[in-house]
C-alpha cells in the first residue's frame, strides 16, 4: 500500500508543478487601470461601497461609523442627492477579518460595480485590498484608519487618507503636556502595533526624558491590564499618555481606580470618545453605582472632528439634527466620524461635475479646499494625502448629561518629524455654506 | 475482521509468496478510480466557472479549500476518533508558510510553495500529535483548543518576521499570459485551488481505503482490540494527526494563494470551531460529509445574508442574521439527521436501493470518492 501513496504524492507534485511555470511570487507590474470611466454611475444613482465590521468583537466600537454615514447619505438623498443622483451606500460586513475583507471587496468591485470605496475600516483589513483597488482603478477615499501607508501616492495612487496621523497627533499632545505639566513623570500606555509605535515616535520628540514607565498591550488578546497599571504606579508616574482604543483606555482607568492609583490621563483621539468610554466603564465594572463621570472628569485628549458635546459648533448641531431624523441609537463621536466621511465624499462628488468619472472624482479630491467639517485643515493633494493635518487639545469636564469638552489649545498642525507646531490657518465653513448636495 | 487486518500488516517475508500481488492488484484500480473521479470533478468545476459570474469564482475556491480542511478533520475525527478544536492553527501554519516563501523566495514555483506548506503542516502535526497522542476526549480537545488560541499569537510575538496583528500581504501570479484572454485571475486561482484540493483528496481517499484507513477505524472503534490485533495504536493516532494537519496546512496555503494575505485574526478559534461544526453538519465518517460541510460554510452564510435582505430587517438584526441562520440550520440538521447531511442522503440512497434489490450491501464503504 505504500506504492499508491507514493504515486499519488508524485502525481500531486507533478500536477502542481504543471500549473506554475514561474515563481509564485514573481508578478509583473500591471499597467494602470483606465480611470476615465463612470462605473457605478447611472442617470439617477451613484453606487459606492465600504467594508466594515458589522458583527464580531470589533463591531461594538465601529458599527456606528457606517450607520452614521448611512444616515447622512439618507439626508443627502432626501435633499435631492448630488447632481440629481441618489448615492447608494453599500456596507459589507467583513467581521474585521482580512480574509473576509478581500472577499467582500471583490464582491463590491466586481459584483456590485461600485464607483468608489469610501472609508474601508481597519489597518489589518484595508491594507489587504489597497493593492487590489488600485489595480482595478477604484478610488479609495478616506480609509477609517490612522496608518501611515494611506499617504503614499507612489505606491497607492488612488488612496487618500482621512484620520489624523498618529505621530502628528501625539507630537502636538506631547508638546502641550511638556509645556503645561513641566514636572510630570510620564508613563506611556500603548497598543502593541503601529498605533503604539507611530504615537511613541511623536511623543518622544517632547517627552523622551520624562518617561518613567512604559507598557503595551495586545489588542487581539483581551486581557487584564492590571500589570501595566501597577508598573506605572510603582514607577511613580503621575501622568499617563494612552495611545489606545476605547476598550483598553476604559480597562486602564478601571484598573487605576481599583489600585487606588491617581494620575492625569491623556488619551489620543482614537480612544477618547467619552460616550463610548462611559458605556464601556459601566459594562466592565458591572456596577451601576460607579461614578463614571467623575472618573472621566479632567481627561485631556486631542480631537480633529466636531464632537457630540461641542453644543455650540454649527456642524455638531447639524449632525444632531440629521441623526434625530435618520439615525438609530444615540449620537456618538463615532457616528459623527462616519457622517463627516459622507459629507466629504458628497462634496467631492459634487465638485466632480455633472458627469463624474473616477478621474474627475480624484481630480476634485486633489484640488479641493475642504474648509471643514473637521476642525483642522485636510490634506488630499497629489503629493500629500495625510488627511486631517493636526489636532486641538481639549479636556473633558463632567457635568449634566454629556458633560462638555473644554478647549485647552486651538487647532495646531505640524509634520511627522522635527518640524514646528503652528496654529492651523483655515476658514471653516458651516453646513449651510458647504456645497455637498443639490 | 482480525484476519483482514493482519493481512495488511508488514508481512513476514515468508508470508509474501502466499498472496503475491493481491494488495497491489486491488489497490491500483482504487487509485485509478479516484484519479479518474477527480479529473471528472475538476472538469465539472471548470465548466461551472464558465457558467457562473465572477463573484462565484471566489466562493467556489473557498468551498474548495474549506473542503480540504474539513476533509483533513474528517480523517482525524471521523476515521481515527480523535478530536481537534485547533485545526485553524494548522491553516495558520500553511498560510504563513506560503506568505513567507512568496515574500522571501519569490522564485519558488507555486507547487513548491504548496509542498513546503504541506511539509510545515505535517511537521507541526508530528509535534502536536506526538504530544497529544496519549490524551483522550476532553483532554485532547483542551490541548488542541490551546493550540488554536495560542499559535496565531506567534505572529504578534515575532512581529518583525510575521507582521504582527496586521499580518502579511503579498502578490501572486494570476492567470498565465497565454490564457489571460480566456480566464480571469479569480477563475484561474479557483481552478488551481480545486486541482490542489482534488489531488489531496485522491491521496486521502486512497489512504482511507488502504491499510492506514483500516487501522484508524480499528483504533477508533476499540483501541484494545486494535492493539491485540497487532496495530501500533500510538503510531496510527499520530499518523492520522499528521495527515490531518498536512491537509489543513495545505488548505491554509490555498487560502493565502487565493487572497494574497495571511493575518492572525483570520485563524481565530471561531474558524477552528466552524470547521468542526461543518464536519458534524456534513456527516462524520465520509469525505462526502466534508463537501456538504464546506458548501454549508460558504453558502448558508450567503443565504442568511440574502434572507436578511429579503426580509428588509433593520441593520442591527440583519447583520447578525447570517451567523444565527447557520447556527439554527446546524441544530435543525443535526437534530433531524444525527448522521449529518451525508448520513441522510445515504439513508435515502439505501432505501431506494433496498426497494430495487432484496439484499442491500451490508457494509457500504464508509469513505468514498466518486467525484463531486
Amino acid at each position: 500500500m505504500r506504492k499508491p501513496t507514493a504515486v499519488a504524492a508524485g502525481a500531486l507534485a507533478l500536477t502542481l508543478l504543471a500549473t506554475s511555470c514561474g515563481g509564485a511570487g514573481e508578478v509583473e507590474e500591471s499597467a494602470g487601470a483606465d480611470l476615465n470611466v463612470s462605473v457605478g454611475v447611472t442617470d439617477d444613482t451613484v453606487t459606492i461601497g465600504t467594508h466594515q465590521p458589522l458583527t464580531g468583537p470589533a463591531s461594538a466600537g465601529y458599527l456606528a461609523i457606517s450607520q452614521g454615514a448611512s444616515a447622512m447619505f439618507d439626508y443627502i438623498n432626501d435633499q435631492g442627492g448630488v447632481h440629481g443622483r441618489r448615492i447608494e451606500y453599500l456596507v459589507k460586513d467583513d467581521v474585521y477579518d482580512p480574509t473576509k475583507t478581500v472577499e467582500v471587496t471583490q464582491e463590491l468591485v466586481e459584483g456590485e460595480e461600485i464607483f468608489a470605496m469610501l472609508g474601508g475600516l481597519g489597518t489589518p483589513t484595508h491594507s489587504k485590498v489597497v493593492d487590489y483597488l488600485s489595480e482595478k482603478g477604484v478610488p479609495d477615499l478616506f480609509p477609517s484608519s490612522g496608518a501611515l501607508m494611506w499617504n503614499d501616492p507612489e505606491q497607492y495612487p488612488l488612496t487618500y487618507g482621512y484620520q489624523v496621523d498618529y505621530t502628528k497627533e501625539a507630537k502636538i499632545l506631547a508638546k502641550y503636556v511638556a509645556e503645561n505639566f513641566p514636572d510630570a513623570k510620564v508613563a506611556y500606555y500603548y497598543q502593541n502595533d503601529d498605533v503604539g509605535s507611530d504615537s511613541i515616535a511623536g511623543l518622544d520628540q517632547y517627552l523622551a526624558d520624562r518617561v518613567v514607565a512604559d507598557a503595551g498591550y495586545e489588542s487581539t488578546a483581551p486581557e487584564a491590564v492590571g500589570g501595566q497599571i501597577s508598573s506605572f504606579k510603582e514607577a511613580g508616574a503621575d501622568l499617563v499618555v494612552c495611545a489606545c482604543i476605547p476598550a483598553f483606555a476604559a480597562l486602564g482607568i478601571l484598573n487605576a481606580v481599583g489600585q487606588g492609583y491617581q494620575a492625569q490621563w491623556v488619551i489620543t483621539s482614537i480612544g477618547s470618545d467619552t460616550p463610548t468610554l462611559r458605556a464601556l466603564l459601566k459594562e466592565y465594572a458591572e456596577d451601576d453605582g460607579l461614578p463614571v463621570d467623575q472618573l472621566l472628569d479632567g481627561i485631556i485628549t486631542s480631537g480633529y472632528l466636531p464632537q457630540v458635546n461641542m453644543v455650540d459648533d454649527p456642524w455638531t448641531r447639524f449632525f444632531t439634527e440629521v441623526h434625530d431624523k435618520y439615525g438609530e441609537g444615540e449620537l456618538t463621536n463615532t457616528r459623527i466620524y462616519g457622517m463627516v466621511q459622507a459629507v466629504m465624499f458628497a462634496k467631492a462628488l459634487k465638485a466632480a461635475g455633472e458627469n463624474p468619472t473616477r478621474q474627475s472624482l480624484l481630480d476634485a479630491v486633489e484640488s479641493m479646499e475642504w474648509n471643514g467639517p473637521g476642525l483642522v485643515p485636510f490634506a488630499s493633494t497629489a503629493e500629500d494625502r495625510g488627511g486631517h493635518a493636526g489636532v486641538l487639545v481639549q479636556q473633558y469636564r463632567a457635568g449634566d448629561g454629556e458633560g462638555v469638552m473644554e478647549q485647552l489649545q486651538e487647532p495646531m498642525v505640524t509634520d511627522r518629524d522635527g518640524g514646528e507646531i503652528v496654529p492651523a490657518d483655515f476658514d471653516r465653513l458651516g453646513p449651510d455654506e458647504y456645497d455637498f448636495h443639490d | 475482521m482480525a484476519s483482514s487486518l493482519r493481512r495488511d500488516d508488514p508481512p513476514a517475508t515468508a508470508a509474501a509468496p502466499a498472496r503475491p500481488a493481491a494488495p497491489r492488484r486491488r489497490a491500483l484500480p482504487v487509485l485509478a478510480r479516484h484519479l479518474a473521479a477527480a479529473a471528472l470533478a475538476l472538469a465539472a468545476i471548470a465548466a461551472l466557472t464558465f457558467l457562473v459570474g465572477p463573484l462565484e469564482h471566489l466562493r467556489i475556491a473557498r468551498v474548495g479549500y474549506l473542503l480540504l480542511a474539513v476533509a483533513g478533520l474528517q480523517i482525524l475525527v471521523g476515521a481515527s476518533g480523535q478530536v481537534s478544536l485547533g485545526h485553524g492553527a494548522f491553516m495558520f501554519v500553511g498560510a504563513y508558510t506560503t506568505a513567507l516563501t512568496v515574500l522571501h523566495a519569490p522564485a519558488v514555483p507555486l507547487a513548491g510553495v504548496m509542498v513546503l506548506a504541506v511539509a510545515a503542516g505535517c511537521l507541526a502535526g508530528v509535534l502536536v500529535g506526538a504530544a497529544t497522542a496519549r490524551l483522550h476526549g476532553p483532554y485532547l480537545a483542551g490541548a488542541t483548543l490551546a493550540l488554536a488560541v495560542g499559535l496565531p499569537a506567534l505572529a504578534l510575538y515575532f512581529s518583525d518576521l510575521l507582521g504582527g496583528s496586521n499580518g502579511l500581504r503579498f502578490a501572486l501570479r494570476g492567470t498565465p499570459p497565454e490564457l489571460s484572454g480566456l480566464l480571469t485571475d479569480n477563475q484561474w486561482k479557483a481552478l488551481v485551488v480545486w486541482l490542489t484540493v482534488l489531488t489531496a483528496l485522491v491521496v486521502l481517499a486512497t489512504l482511507s481505503r488502504g491499510r492506514l484507513g483500516r487501522r484508524m477505524r480499528a483504533v477508533r472503534d476499540d483501541e484494545s482490540a486494535a492493539a491485540m490485533a497487532g496495530i501500533p495504536v500510538g503510531r496510527t493516532r499520530v499518523t492520522a494527526f499528521v495527515v490531518s494537519a498536512g491537509c489543513a496546512s495545505l488548505a491554509g496555503a490555498c487560502e493565502a494563494y487565493l487572497l494574497g494575505t495571511a493575518t492572525p485574526s483570520s485563524f481565530s478559534l471561531a474558524l477552528s470551531l466552524s470547521l468542526l461544526a461543518a464536519l458534524v453538519l456534513g456527516g462524520l465518517g465520509s469525505l462526502w460529509g466534508a463537501l456538504w460541510g464546506a458548501l454549508a460554510l460558504v453558502y448558508l452564510e450567503a443565504a442568511g445574508r440574502e434572507l436578511a435582505d429579503l426580509l428588509g430587517l433593520g441593520s442591527s438584526v440583519a447583520d447578525n442574521l447570517p451567523p444565527v441562520f447557520f447556527g439554527v440550520m446546524l441544530v435543525v440538521i443535526v437534530t433531524a439527521w444525527p448522521t449529518g447531511v451525508h448520513g441522510a442522503l445515504r439513508r435515502l440512497g439505501g432505501l431506494s436501493a433496498r426497494q430495487r434489490t432484496p439484499n442491500p450491501p451490508s457494509d457500504p464503504p464508509s469513505i468514498t470518492t466518486t467525484g463531486a
